[in-house]
């Protein structure tokens, strides 16, 4: 039977902010454990949570770059389930008032605009972590508190997904939404970008849905999207042989490909929301939720537009560009300082992402300055240096933050446009190559292009391709 | 050390400290002295922190000597209920679970009382996690009232009641959810503030109901409350729930007048349920105020009987989730012998709670389940809403309104330990203010015809202690209930 995939998401982002949600501990990633902790993100007895006002704003910048109604008023509330990560055995999040509900977000597949709606957008603190010893005989766990109390963005889709390839223009586009408002730095291997899929079937046609299915442990968005094809073809099966759809939770098994069941409906969690008494509510006024409107930057799908239409870029290349934050801010500030968008497209999307993956770079790490990439292809329509040298000087730039004009120096790598100078070396491959003038004069056009390398490889690739060319044909016509 | 000497209050002691009549190091070691005297038939401590207290009783000496600035309880001898964090100090809220628990930092509180060079005593008894009105609930020991060994102090700070009622302390800490520092200050003859939901910060104060729970002060007149409070209020950065509005000067200004002071009496609090020693001795209060120029008004608060039934739910509700943190793995009692989380989990709380607690968890985590939730907790909400309501109602006609602390005095050991609805009522006084939000205060106000003190509550509108201070010290200068002290049999007395 032919059926119809329905597909929600939901999305776990850690905030970049300095410090922890409710109290002054560091954020940072990494650290040795337990060395970011103290009292309240441990749930001493007697502590209590105190707002990151940072944290609040960037959950409201979500909740206003996904369009969602926000409610004046808002509060937190405690999510209770005993884990030994969750240092009070209740988590602070937000149940009966939600920051943003009602939103959407407009994804493309195969070229048309598709609405995802959003259910809700809320802030919630983040768990620690277990750490599980290494030898298998032992009979303990240990726990580190370090990222327990990071504040963490949750954003509900509702089930408007029908396959593969929406899920992965969401999670693409929703993830562009978070770097571009620096909302998130959307590490997914550091967990700081987690997605959980819910999945249903149902027969083509209806429109009551199925089942539904929740998947968790997807560790990256290939894994989502494994795991989503996975369960269409495990749901269709059962379906076609007659048997029903538990309504279950399941875990993603990366290594082999599938999925196990983690409990079922009926083992589901009473999760005992109550408003948290310790916090108060937030009340958002019309200034304060204006100042955070203003604050939202170009989102990803007007920016794509905005280059395909001004700087009259490809789509594919526009697409490429706006991946990045890193990659826009050096675009745009290049593009300010020099009207040469297709040239900076260029060395951005084809030379510097090579360079990164090839020398395995961390792309939030180059060095390279938009002044410096600007007067690089300056220095190239000059015709100080030939297109290939530009390469090398390029890959030096971005990971030594280096002048391209100091390279050039230190190297010695400007082009050569001496006449003199050039004619001398054509004069010497002539003289070395009798055999090959032969050839050229039988007809052997392709002669010309060898005695050119030779030039170029007597001067190192710096002598200017034109001159080398004129004077050898000049010179070799001389001969006859 | 005479008798005297143990007897005068804070305040008083702070004046002989300054004139250099006593130091503070020769009062400290005496009052330990005492305590080990007296400790055993009492019980009201936990621990003690001797050492620690004569160094600083060593250093407040050494300032007074060389002229330095000295804070406000200067050598002031004060003990904290055991639910109140202190550095390096044990913190077991009177309950096994947290047998071994140092806290690594100071509550609000504690550190204010350091700033002001009180020296801590030591942490006093409780009823476990403060659920309960006896102090019988605690997991180590049970506090005796001074004025009868055998009858209960109160509770749940039983144990900080019965040291100052017992000279084992000039002044103490405790904390109030339900009545925990008025009613057994009233079984105690002392003095019991609970300020305002929001005036104390109460970072430190481990949680039972969040949204009830108040630090407040036990002293042996309305002046030290005065002082006390002066020290402890204010906004603090670690308490969202704590208020940015100024703490006025509540020493000054004590003595003002109350001519013309409405005093509301709700009928709902002089009902048949209470014993007619304390409905006596609160009348002749009222009499007392008239006299000193007070007008008495009737007034009714329409909700009061729902008030056990809906702080019932509601603290229990949020205490189910505060003590959910208590479960072995970073802190406090773990079980022996574990097999997997799940064991270990229930067999450390089922280990390390008492009773009362667990059966508390259970109702609270009833209120909360799904399907129930509205019915209990969401409905509870709304009723407190009214019981809100009724007050706002009243100080719209009244100043302060004047009812009993407790509807009995001290009772017997055991006598209600089987009973824990009977216990329930015993704060049906003393409730209504902690769902409210105001304040509140006890204050002697007679003795029973077996020669058990009577304690008088006043509560007035949010953030009203200047004038609640007022009102209670205008009645106890025209009386004498305050100065009768407990016999108890030591050689240094
Ligand atoms: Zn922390």
């Amino acid at each position: 039977m032919e059926y119809e995939v329905v597909i929600g998401l939901e999305t776990h982002a850690e905030l970049a902010t300095v410090t922890k949600l409710f109290c002054g501990c560091s954020t940072k990633f990494g650290a040795e454990p337990n060395t970011q902790v103290c009292p309240v993100c441990l749930g001493m007895p007697g502590v209590l949570p105190v707002m990151n006002k940072k944290a609040f704003e960037y959950a409201l910048k979500a909740a206003v770059a996904l369009s969602c109604e926000i409610n004046n008023f808002t509060n937190f509330d405690r999510k209770s389930y005993y884990y030994p990560d969750l240092p009070k055995n209740y988590q602070i999040s937000q149940n009966y008032h939600n920051l943003g509900i009602n939103g959407y977000m407009d994804i493309i597949v195969n070229g048309s605009v598709k609405k995802i709606h959003i259910h809700n957008v809320h802030l919630e603190e983040e768990a620690g972590k277990l750490i599980h010893s290494e030898d298998s005989g032992a009979n303990y766990s240990l726990v580190d508190f370090n990222r327990a109390g990071v504040p963490l963005l949750e954003i509900v889709s509702s089930p408007d997904m029908r396959n593969v390839n929406e899920v992965d223009s969401y999670m693409q586009t929703l993830r562009k939404i978070l770097l571009y408002t620096e909302i998130s730095d959307c590490k997914m291997q550091e967990g700081s970008l987690r997605f959980e899929a819910s999945i249903s079937l149902r027969k083509k046609g209806s429109d009551k849905l199925g089942n539904r299915v929740e998947i968790k442990n997807l560790n990256s968005m290939k894994s989502v999207i494994k795991a989503i094809e996975y369960e269409a073809a495990r749901q269709s099966e059962l379906l076609d042989g007659g048997k029903a759809i538990d309504r279950e939770t399941r875990l993603w098994d990366e290594v082999n490909g599938k999925s196990a069941r983690m409990r079922s409906k009926e083992e589901a969690q009473d999760y005992r929301y109550f408003p948290e008494p310790d916090l108060l509510p937030v009340l958002i006024d019309e200034k304060w939720l204006s100042t955070i409107k203003s604050s939202i930057p170009e989102l990803p799908l007007e920016k794509k537009q905005r280059y395909i239409e001004s700087f009259k870029l490809s789509d594919y290349d526009a697409g490429v560009l706006t991946e990045e934050k890193v990659l826009i801010n050096l675009f745009e500030e290049c593009v300010k300082i020099m009207d040469r968008p297709k040239a900076f497209c260029n060395w951005i999307t084809n030379d510097l992402l090579r360079e990164v993956k090839d020398k395995k770079l961390d792309i939030n790490d180059l060095k390279i300055k938009p002044k410096q990439l600007a007067s690089l292809v300056e220095i190239i329509e000059k015709g100080t240096i030939s297109s290939t040298i530009a390469k090398e000087v390029f890959s030096e730039m971005i990971q030594t933050g280096k002048e391209p004009q100091k390279i050039i120096e230190e190297k010695g790598m400007a082009q050569i446009s001496d006449e003199g100078l050039i004619e001398s070396v054509v004069d010497k491959v002539i003289a070395n190559n009798p055999n090959v003038i032969e050839d050229y004069k039988k007809g052997k056009k392709n002669a010309l292009a060898f005695l050119v390398g030779q030039v170029m490889k007597e001067t190192k690739g710096k002598a200017n391709p034109k001159i080398v060319n004129e004077l050898l044909s000049k010179k070799i016509v001389d001969i006859n | 050390m005479s008798l005297k000497l143990l007897e005068i209050t804070a305040h008083q002691l702070k004046e002989k400290l300054l004139s250099r009549e006593i130091q503070a190091t020769f009062l400290t070691k005496k009052l330990f002295e005492w305590i080990k005297e007296i400790e055993p038939n009492i019980q009201s401590y936990i621990s003690l922190n001797e050492d620690e207290a004569l160094e600083k009783a060593k250093e407040i000496d050494r300032k007074i000597e060389n002229g330095e600035k000295i804070g406000l309880l200067a050598g002031v001898p004060i003990a904290v209920k055991d639910n109140i964090c202190t550095k390096n100090i044990h913190t077991t809220c009177a309950s096994k679970i947290l047998k071994n628990f140092i806290p690594p930092y100071d509550a609000y509180v504690v550190k204010r009382l350091k700033e002001e060079d009180a020296i801590i005593i030591g942490k006093t008894n409780l009823d476990e996690f403060a659920m309960g009105s006896s102090t019988e609930n605690s997991g180590y020991k049970i506090t005796r009232n001074p004025w009868d060994t055998e009858r209960v102090p109160g509770g749940s700070s039983g144990g900080s009641s019965a040291a100052v009622a017992a000279g084992l302390a000039y002044m103490a800490l405790g904390s109030d959810t339900g009545g925990s520092v008025r009613q057994p200050a009233a079984l105690c003859g002392i003095v019991g503030l609970k300020p305002t939901y929001g005036r104390v910060s109460r970072y430190g104060l481990v949680a039972f109901g969040s949204s009830l729970d108040q630090i407040g002060t036990l002293t042996k007149d309305v002046r030290d409350a005065a002082v006390l409070l002066q020290v402890i209020a204010g906004k603090d950065s670690y308490d969202s729930t704590s208020v940015q509005i100024p703490v006025p000067d509540y020493i000054n200004g004590i003595d003002a007048s109350i001519q013309g002071v409405k005093i509301g009496i709700p009928q709902e609090y002089f009902t048949n349920g209470i014993n007619t020693d304390v409905l006596d001795s609160v009348k002749n209060a009222l009499k007392v105020y008239e006299r000193l120029g007070a007008k008495i008004v009737d007034i009714s608060l329409p909700h009061t009987e729902y008030a056990v039934a809906v702080y019932y739910i509601v603290a229990n509700a949020e205490a189910s989730s505060n003590l959910a943190r208590y479960d072995g793995v970073k802190y406090g009692y773990r079980t022996n012998d574990v097999r997997g989380i799940i064991d270990m989990y229930s067999r450390t709380r089922s280990e390390g709670f008492g009773n009362e607690v667990k059966r508390r968890i259970m109702l609270g985590n009833y209120a909360l389940s799904s399907g129930y939730y509205d019915a209990y907790y969401l409905k509870a909400s709304k009723v407190r809403n009214l019981i809100k309501n009724d007050f706002d109602a009243a100080f719209e006609k009244v100043d302060c309104i004047v009812c009993p602390t407790s509807p009995v005095p001290a009772f017997k050991i055991g006598e209600r330990a089987n009973n824990p609805l009977e216990m329930y009522l015993s704060d049906i006084c003393t409730i209504p203010a902690n769902l409210a939000g105001i304040p509140g205060i006890s204050i002697p106000c007679g003795f029973s015809k077996e020669g058990l003190p009577i304690g008088m509550q006043i509560l007035t509108r949010h953030f009203e202690e200047k004038k609640l201070l007022q009102i209670a010290y205008a009645f106890e200068r025209e009386t004498d209930f305050h100065l009768k002290k407990p016999v108890l049999k030591g050689s240094i007395a």
